[in-house]
């Protein structure tokens, strides 16, 4: 069974909380007890319906105010896939939450309201899936029941909406399915209201689309995480360099060159607890060893001699903005990226872009939270990466506060 | 060309594996924190796969509440030798003998709220730096909003309102000196997912989740094993019942299932057509509607 994580951003009333309600209660993975608890807490709240909302906006604060303050994460299983949504409030913080959310996901759900079709808040859901390199949408055409189950009006949103997409160039697959949420059109079922929609059903899409391109597995890179020395009496002389594969494949015999320090080597051996590997690809997590014996720690990175990350201290990134105080340019932060991190300043805040309209706004001096913007950095040590588009695990980093100890900003190498 | 694909049970694996690995290279002191109940053993086995060849790089932390079932000790005692761990156990017992907490009296009186005294105690007498914690997203609704690397200040408290946001595979652990982590690297399995894992991995667990024939008592709905701590009480009847266990805590109040599943296989068929989750059966989560953040907030599990 494979694993499809999916992201939905929503607002206020589009029915996600419904949508969601109704594949996991489809799904069986809605509890009896889970049920019980939500429809005593409606009826406490003087809700009319149960309100499926209260599965997951489980904190104190969010049930007072009724509104979904964070990401939450929910799982649900088909015979086919285990799924993995990063469920992401609409009104609160949203692009801070949709960014989180976006950055595991491989499928992102935009819901539109039939009745409303293409609005703004459609767009910079599309334009921060794409930024986050999503490169499959659903775009759920909700509620056609309040608009007739008209081919019409679905055609005309799906119409407008691939001409906005068009611009989106990481989003490679747009599936749209007209649904009722509420009715359950479309949803697990096809519907018997809609005989000219000739696609699949929303459910059966989540369980057959082909997800296969998003790791990468051309361009080797492993950033050591942690080094494995027993110095047991049985490993006496074991050395083994731990972490995930974030790229491409490595075979046992396979060259490799050791960065920043430019050494080269060959694996020889593939290891985890449960035996040996002929080779391993991202995202797996093994262990190492190499024919010599060469310094290397944390931070460091094993790639393949003639395909090798590029080794910089100055890179531009699209950045996303989460702090209450402002980036400001020439402001001091450190930097994680991969197994490293490194003291970085902002050189230059080249623009800001309006996720609104998505223009690109020149000129400005500081990005404040929820702000996206074009920035050049420079780093204390140079970074080992890979271009965001071509990696995600080699071309993501973060911003943290060296005073407070937060994540202030999440950025994509250009 | 192959297809390099992994199946969900190999990616979260990878995943879990990182986090572990990721513990133990950003903070100075971890542990790992052990109840006996399947989740921390599935996390155990997990961080024996991450540094092996080498032993594990902290060791396990079992918060003892003086009311476990024997088999549960048993179990911890043979499965820390078999991996070679190092353990270190606080006893809740020692906190109310030292007086650091009140025994909790009345007719549902449990040790569960003690608990959190003594797993910060624990954490702050040995300097531990970040408790790895076999949480799982799916099992709570506050628990849905963890975080992998969770905040705590240095009151052991975590502010659920003002987490840190987690993306990619970027984990912030920095921190001021006195506060802590708690580090779940479980965060994504599901009850599924966990046995599904045990199952593939050939894990042994404690009898006590395997259907056995066992004298109990109905309380509040929920069927509790009769044992030194859980005595009948009036009116109460002591039935012979074949029963299973699907979490693990305090026999106070941990509440069993009928069942005869008495092997992993059986048990994955239960699991999978359950209509009530796992914890439905717990007496600490039923307190209230948000028992598990009220106690998360003051630096429960």
């Amino acid at each position: 069974m494979d694993l499809l994580r999916f992201t939905t951003a929503g607002s206020v009333d589009d029915g996600k909380s419904t949508l969601i309600g109704r594949l996991l209660y489809d799904s069986k993975s809605i509890f009896e007890d889970q049920l019980e608890a939500m429809e005593e807490s409606s009826k406490k709240r003087g809700d009319e319906r149960v309100n499926l909302a209260l599965l997951t906006d489980g904190l104190r604060a969010e049930r007072e105010q009724g509104i979904t303050i964070d990401v939450a994460y929910r799982y649900f299983a088909t015979p086919k896939r285990k799924f993995i949504i990063a469920d992401t409030p609409g009104h609160v913080q949203y692009t801070r939450n949709m960014v989180t959310g976006a950055s595991t996901a491989n499928l992102a759900i935009i819901l539109v309201d039939a009745r409303k079709g293409i609005i703004e808040q459609t767009k910079r859901h599309s334009f921060i899936a794409n930024l986050l390199r999503i490169q499959h949408v659903i775009l759920a055409v909700n509620k056609m029941d309040l608009v007739d189950y008209s081919q019409e009006v679905y055609d005309k949103i799906v119409a407008d909406y691939q001409a906005f997409a068009s611009r989106l160039d990481n989003i490679v697959d747009i599936q749209p399915i007209p649904i009722s949420a509420l009715n359950g059109d479309n949803v697990v079922d096809r519907s018997e209201n809609m005989d000219w929609y000739e696609g699949s059903s929303f459910l059966y899409h989540l369980e057959n689309v082909y997800i296969g391109g998003e790791e990468n597995h051309v361009d080797a890179r492993f950033p050591v995480q942690w080094v494995i020395r027993p110095q047991s009496d049985q490993f006496h002389d074991f050395r083994g360099y731990a972490g995930r594969v974030a790229g491409g494949v490595f075979r046992a015999g396979d060259e490799v060159v050791v960065l920043p320090s430019g050494f080269k080597t060959r694996i020889q051996a593939i290891h985890t607890a449960d035996g040996t590997l002929d080779e391993a690809f991202a995202p797996q997590s093994v262990c190492l060893t190499l024919h010599d014996e060469i310094d290397i720690s944390r931070g460091d990175m094993l790639a393949k001699p003639n395909n090798q990350p590029k080794v910089e201290q100055d890179i531009e990134a699209m950045v996303c903005w989460f702090s209450q105080t402002p980036m400001q340019g020439r402001g001091k932060y450190l930097l994680r990226h991969t197994t490293r991190e490194t003291p970085a300043v902002v050189q230059e805040i080249r623009y800001q872009v309006d996720v609104n309209t998505l223009r690109k706004v020149e000129g400005v001096d500081s990005l404040i939270m929820n702000d996206i913007g074009r920035v050049r950095i420079r780093t204390a040590t140079p970074l080992l990466h890979d271009a965001y588009r071509r990696n995600r695990n080699t071309g993501s980093f973060l911003l943290i506060d060296p005073g407070t100890n937060e994540t202030v900003g999440a950025g994509m190498i250009v | 060309m192959p297809d390099y694909q992994l199946s969900h049970l190999d990616q979260i694996e990878a995943e879990a594996i990182f986090i572990l690995r990721e513990t133990a290279a950003q903070f100075e002191n971890p542990a790992l924190l052990f109840s006996g109940g399947k989740d921390s053993i599935v996390m155990a086995h997990l961080a024996y796969k991450a540094f092996w060849p080498a032993k594990l790089p902290f060791p396990l932390v079992h918060i003892d509440t003086g009311h476990n079932f024997p088999e549960t000790i048993t179990y911890r005692d043979e499965f820390v030798k078999r991996i070679g761990a190092r353990l270190v156990v606080g006893s809740v017992q020692d906190s109310i003998d030292k007086g650091r907490v009140a025994e909790e009296k009345g007719a549902n009186a449990s040790r569960n709220r003690a608990q959190t005294t003594t797993l910060l105690d624990t954490i702050e007498e040995n300097g531990f730096d970040a408790a790895l914690g076999g949480g799982r997203r799916d099992e709570e609704k506050a628990r849905a909003k963890e975080r992998f690397f969770s905040h705590r200040d240095d009151f052991g408290q975590w502010d659920p309102k003002n987490q840190r946001p987690e993306l990619w595979n970027l984990f912030n652990g920095r921190k001021h000196h006195g506060e802590h982590f708690r580090v779940f690297p479980l965060s994504n399995f599901t009850e599924m997912d966990v046995w599904m894992y045990m199952n593939r991995e050939g894990i042994e667990l404690p009898s006590l989740y395997y259907a056995h024939e066992r004298d109990t008592v109905m309380r509040n709905g929920t069927i509790l094993a009769v044992s030194e701590f859980v005595q009948p009480r009036d009116g109460e009847q002591v039935e012979r019942k074949v029963i299973r266990f699907r979490t693990m805590g305090d026999a106070t109040i941990t509440g069993a299932i009928e069942s005869t599943a008495d092997t992993m296989e059986k048990i994955i068929e239960e699991v999978a057509a359950a209509r009530q989750t796992e914890r439905g059966n717990r007496a600490d989560d039923k307190r209230s509607e948000t028992a598990m953040e009220d106690r998360k907030k003051e630096g429960y599990f």
